[in-house]
């Protein structure tokens, strides 16, 4: 934990995150995931792998994502993935992964690029077809894309089948939050 | 308020009865009805008024393709105008007006239009309101667009909210009548996914028309069945009240959801509509066929319409929409509806039919080889004139006629995309082309096969071949006993005697008379007859009138039909709601919002914020004793300037380039050279495109050996950022560099003026001294005891100056901590508008001077562009164009005198020349007040301006009718020897 005087704020403004419920669901921001975007350098894809494999970062296939402790990752493009761990342990994430990694990646500190909203409930496709064109019905756990919506690109991580993740840009958290609800409300 | 028209049967609900209004006057109806069959049930056959003629008009079909009963549904701020009084479902309070006519429907003053037809014929407005010329803009335009357009807006808020949404399916199965429950269930009980659309409110299709029956059951019966079985299967969905719209590229079709629209006032927080964006593997269009008519003079009377619609109401909906009725046919399917009708126990007072060697139909009046060829009965039908095989005529008394003149299939959708249709002779119709939309197929009617049997056939083996295709095995269902009648016709589009008008497209007044005008005047191309007589061109798309009006033109032409072609149709198959387009952007979620991280501080102190894209950004914070911005702007600008400033300046992109090539690839990106940039160096550099010309500008700071972060102007963070990828995956794949965006992982802050440096000191844990942190140096520090955070001392401002970043989550923090160690040296946090004046003061170029058409050599930085490397854009940099020595160069500008204005936009124009474009000798692209030399100053680009110091010459602003006398300075008004920024 680090010692500096600087309070955070969440996404939405607030000292605490949010969950709000609606229906059969419920929608919470997650603060305390920290993320770096972990890319291979030129020739260097075996050390990188054994690098990955000692730290304990798993590198899923496109369209995936793989929960691991501490670290979980999901595919971010060729040869480049997101890396989360929990903040509160790994706040400085660039710092963790350098010596891991060494010159064999890019890596770069996201964590407060995103704002994500982990939404749970039953019925989840109903309320998604309302917001975005992933085909929930046809990807279950361990999938992630990145698509629209409301205009804003953003990742979707389905943890189950009743607890999928929207990563988007933090800034526009509220416009995210919005309209998440709102498609609870329409679509329950 | 007896429904007098009301007969036995129907799928209606009798046991329910609902109240409705129609032009103020109340009536009763039945769950089931749609407000035309309701209204026909109450005797009403006068439903609206014509387009251009005002002529009284009752409905001529049943379906969606309805082209007269067009009603305002609802009052108050849903009332929606056009609305087709055959599909309204009726509800409980329904309230509907007609339209187009004053003051009244029965009296229509404007009804004077139809003495003056032969003044209003096709075209007639490219020979008339031509002269004198001035009265086109004070009368003639006026007088048109008042008596243009159909039905009125409530002009209020529209209510509703509408959403949109995506599907996913196999098999998307558009119709749902005999053909495309037959598909369906052939897809659904195989295992796929099907969605199955209808946009009606009750699956069924035409069977719930006919008196057909299929196997045991009655038509409507086996329907009920069907969507039972399917309605069990999870694998199929569903979706009444559905219009798919159109098809587009790579399986993706559009669909409107009528979700609310059958109810009084839709569920709270539920939409009204939605618009769905359908992603299917195969489609079948099974959308059937529609009728049309054959035109004879005065044609389109209340009570006139197709005949198939007439037994429509009769089985359908029992109702009689005449006591005494007459059919008029030139094929079998008509002589149908004259015997339902008569088995429900209607008068048929004649079968008037157009083949004299017609199979004699017994029970009735069966004219063989007769005509219809006039009507009468202004506001209502009440009589035909009828000529006979061997010439003689007849008036028979009749209150409503049914005419066919045979059917289309609904290709409607298969032509989208360009898909021209194919004629064919046993039908006289057209039938879809083979290039449709990619993976779309056809079947029963839309594909003419008109029989129930062939129907439920092709609509079973489409699915199985549809499903084959991508690999799922299917069985047909088996096929219950059905009728398969063919549909025997002979052709005749309309009635060849009469002086009068007969009518072709009743929605846009277009007559058999406009057809042969327009060959006379030589628009003989079905596209120009189109386009010469509006034919089709109306809201119903031409749906039952296209056919007519190109076969009367082929007949003209001497021509066969399919040598004349025909026009294809295009999205939306139905009007949809601009509301169901926008869907949940408008308001102010019209587009997201972006958020600064100081964005709540500033909301606490009064900013005022202004919209930079998607981003609000505190444009200036009001004091309250301030009454203008300049007031509040000059304050923050002179503080700024005598002390310490802070600016959030988060909104820039910043883009985070590494690798062992980032050097090298960011000396091919820039015109200026970065690989020899040391490690903890910030440079200023200059982006060009291809062409030469200015693309960007920002500053690249070095954080590491193999590690940069580049910045770009908050308007150009994205395209800036797609170039860049760009490059790095087309253009040099083989570089080792890797980007990503950090623009919004950093709050970042300007502090800037002379006591930045002892502002940032009390924050910052390390050393950062004129020594140990000299001008344009950068670094990973910490500051208030340990948070990981960034600085950079570059200026815009033109003082000593910095930006400091911090993880965004603690940008809020930051700004008051940023403000709490200022207090002392009494900061002020400036807005978007105090930035902006400063750097103008300080000569800086920003959006206004990169403005798309600028070279560096205009902006005084051609030296920035290194010949020692290539870069993109270098070469053509130096094109002899963009190289001129009177070419325009970036100059500082000041008025004579000094208590006038300056405004952006004026142009340079020499003394004794007139402002006219040839003397133009550049612009003022930015304007802003000094408070520091109390006078209004300017960027501008001036003709060979650097020749040009100390000329005066005048600005002239022909809309601003402002003229001021300038006199040309170098751009830097402040500080011009950078003294301050080495501080």
């Amino acid at each position: 934990m680090l010692e500096h005087r600087l309070k955070p704020l969440t996404p939405l403004g607030h000292v605490k995150p949010i969950k709000s419920a609606y229906g059969p669901i419920t929608i919470t921001e997650i603060v305390d995931v920290a993320l770096a975007s972990l890319a291979i350098r030129r020739d260097q894809t075996e050390a990188f792998t054994r690098a990955a494999t000692t730290i304990g970062i798993p590198l899923p296939q496109p369209g995936n994502y793989t929960a691991d402790q501490p670290f979980s990752a999901f595919w971010l493009g060729p040869e480049q993935w997101m890396v989360e761990a929990p903040f509160a342990s790994h706040e400085d994430i660039v710092a963790v992964l350098r010596p891991a990694f060494g010159a064999t990646a890019s890596i770069t500190e996201q964590t407060d690029a995103w704002v994500r909203f982990d939404v749970v409930g039953r019925d989840l496709p109903t309320m998604f077809e309302r917001l975005c064109a992933f085909d929930l019905r046809r990807h279950g756990s361990g999938t992630s894309t990145r698509t629209m919506i409301e205009h804003l690109g953003c990742y979707i991580v389905v943890h189950s089948e009743d607890r999928i993740s929207v990563i988007g840009p933090r800034s526009s958290a509220h416009s995210i939050d919005h309209a998440l609800l709102s498609a609870a409300k329409s679509a329950f | 308020m007896t429904q007098i028209r009301r007969i036995a049967g129907g799928h209606i609900d009798r046991s329910k009865t609902l109240n409705f209004t129609f032009d103020g006057k109340a009536y009763l109806g039945h769950p089931g009805d749609t407000l035309a069959s309701a209204l026909l049930a109450n005797g009403v056959q006068l439903m609206g008024r014509s387009f251009k003629y005002h002529r009284p008009r009752g409905p001529i079909a049943s379906g969606s393709e309805e082209p007269n009963a067009l009603v305002e549904l609802r009052t108050g701020a849903r009332q929606e105008p056009n609305t087709r009084a055959t599909v309204a479902e009726l509800f409980e309070g329904l309230e509907a007006k007609s339209q187009n006519r004053w003051p009244s429907l029965s009296f229509d003053a404007m009804s004077i239009n139809d003495r003056l037809s032969s003044f209003l014929t096709a075209g007639f407005y490219y020979k008339t309101f031509m002269w004198p010329a001035s009265f086109w803009e004070k009368l003639y335009e006026p007088l048109i667009r008042h008596a243009a357009g159909l039905g009125s807006l409530s002009k209020q808020h529209d209510p509703d909210t509408y959403d949109k949404g995506f599907l996913h399916c196999d098999l998307l199965v558009i119709g749902a009548g005999p053909s495309g429950l037959a598909a369906a269930l052939t897809a659904g009980r195989a295992g796929a996914r099907v969605i199955l659309a209808d946009e009606d409110f009750a699956f069924g299709g035409r069977l719930n028309a006919e008196t057909f029956s299929i196997g045991d059951d009655s038509g409507a019966g086996w329907a009920v069945k069907t969507v039972a079985e399917l309605a069990a299967l999870p694998n199929v969905r569903l979706m009444s009240r559905t219009t798919i719209l159109g098809a587009f590229d790579h399986g993706i079709y559009s669909a409107v959801e009528r979700v609310s629209d059958h109810l009084a006032v839709p569920v709270d927080g539920k939409p009204r509509q939605i618009l769905w964006r359908i992603y299917s593997k195969r489609a079948i269009l099974a959308a059937g066929a529609i009728e049309r008519p054959i035109a004879f003079e005065n044609n389109d009377r209340p009570g006139i319409m197709l005949a198939g619609a007439l037994r429509a109401y009769a089985n359908r909906w029992g109702v009689a929409v005449g006591d005494r009725v007459a059919v008029f046919t030139n094929n079998d399917d008509g002589v149908r509806s004259a015997l339902d009708l008569q088995a429900k126990g209607v008068d048929v007072a004649a079968l008037i039919d157009s083949r004299a060697d017609a199979a004699p139909v017994n029970g009735l009046r069966h004219i063989r080889g007769g005509e219809v060829v006039n009507s009468s009965g202004r506001l209502g039908l009440t009589s035909i004139t009828v000529r006979m095989a061997n010439g003689g005529t007849d008036i028979i008394p009749v209150s409503a006629l049914g005419v066919s003149g045979g059917w289309n299939p609904n290709l409607n959708i298969a032509s989208h995309q360009r898909g021209r249709p194919v004629w064919n002779d046993a039908i006289a119709a057209f039938v879809p082309g083979p290039d449709g939309p990619a993976g779309l197929s056809v079947a029963g009617a839309a594909s003419g096969a008109f029989s129930t049997h062939a129907a439920l056939q092709t609509g079973a083996m489409e699915a199985v071949k549809a499903l084959g295709a991508i690999g799922i095995a299917a069985k047909p269902i088996e096929i219950p006993k059905a009728e398969d009648a063919p549909l025997s016709i002979t052709p005749l589009w309309y009635v060849h005697s009469g002086k009068g008008r007969a009518w072709i497209d009743q929605q846009n007044d277009v007559t058999v008379k406009d057809v042969k005008l327009a060959h006379q005047e030589n628009f003989r191309s079905v596209e120009h007859l189109k386009r010469y007589t509006t034919l089709g061109m109306a809201t119903d798309q031409g749906k039952t009138s296209n056919i007519l009006g190109l076969a009367i033109m082929a007949e003209l032409t001497g021509k066969p039909i399919p040598e004349t072609g025909t026009t294809i149709y295009r999205p939306p198959y139905t009007p949809v709601a601009m509301g169901a387009l926008g869907g949940r952007s408008r308001g102010e979620h019209f587009k997201p919002t972006r958020l600064t991280p100081s964005h709540k501080w500033a909301t606490e102190q009064g900013a005022i914020f202004v919209e930079v894209g998607m981003w609000l950004r505190t444009q200036w914070i009001p004091k309250p004793s301030e009454t203008t911005w300049r007031q509040s702007v000059d304050r923050e600008v002179s503080a700024t300037r005598k002390s310490v400033g802070i600016c959030d300046v988060t909104t820039l992109g910043k883009i985070d380039i590494q690798g062992t090539d980032a050097g090298l690839f960011l000396d091919r990106v820039y015109a200026n050279t970065f690989s020899t940039l040391g490690v903890g160096k910030v440079r200023y550099g200059l982006m060009l495109r291809e062409d030469g010309i200015v693309m960007d500008d920002g500053t690249t700071a070095r954080l590491g050996e193999h590690e940069y972060v580049t910045t770009t102007t908050t308007a150009n963070a994205v395209p800036v950022f797609r170039h860049l990828e760009y490059c790095r995956q087309v253009l040099w794949p083989d570089l080792d560099v890797q980007l990503i965006s950090t623009t919004e992982a950093w709050a970042q802050y300007s502090v800037a003026g002379p006591n930045a440096r002892k502002l940032l000191e009390k924050l910052v844990d390390q050393d950062i001294s004129n020594e140990a942190f000299p001008y344009m140096a950068c670094g990973e520090i910490t500051v208030c005891g340990g948070l990981r955070a960034r600085l950079f001392r570059i200026s815009f401002s033109g003082e000593l100056a910095y930006e400091i970043a911090v993880p965004t989550r603690y940008g809020d923090a930051m700004i008051r901590a940023l403000v709490e160690a200022g207090r002392e040296f009494d900061a002020v946090v400036y807005g978007t508008e105090a930035l902006g004046v400063m750097r103008v003061e300080k000569g800086h170029v920003a959006g206004n001077e990169l403005n798309g058409q600028s070279t560096a050599l205009n902006m005084g930085l051609g030296k920035m562009v290194s010949k020692k490397k290539d870069s993109i854009g270098m070469v053509l940099s130096q094109r002899e164009g963009l190289n001129q020595e009177t070419g325009l160069r970036l100059v500082g500008v000041k008025p004579v005198d000094p208590s006038k204005l300056l405004t952006a936009g004026s142009h340079f124009i020499a003394h004794g020349k007139s402002p006219v474009a040839a003397h133009d000798d550049g612009w003022l692209t930015s304007v802003v007040f000094s408070p520091d030399l109390g006078h209004s100053i300017a960027l501008g680009y001036l003709k060979n301006g650097s020749t040009r110091l100390g000329e005066r010459i005048r600005t002239v602003n022909l809309l601003a009718k402002t003229e001021v006398e300038v006199e040309i300075v170098s751009p830097h008004f402040i500080d011009p020897e950078g003294e301050r920024l080495r501080a």
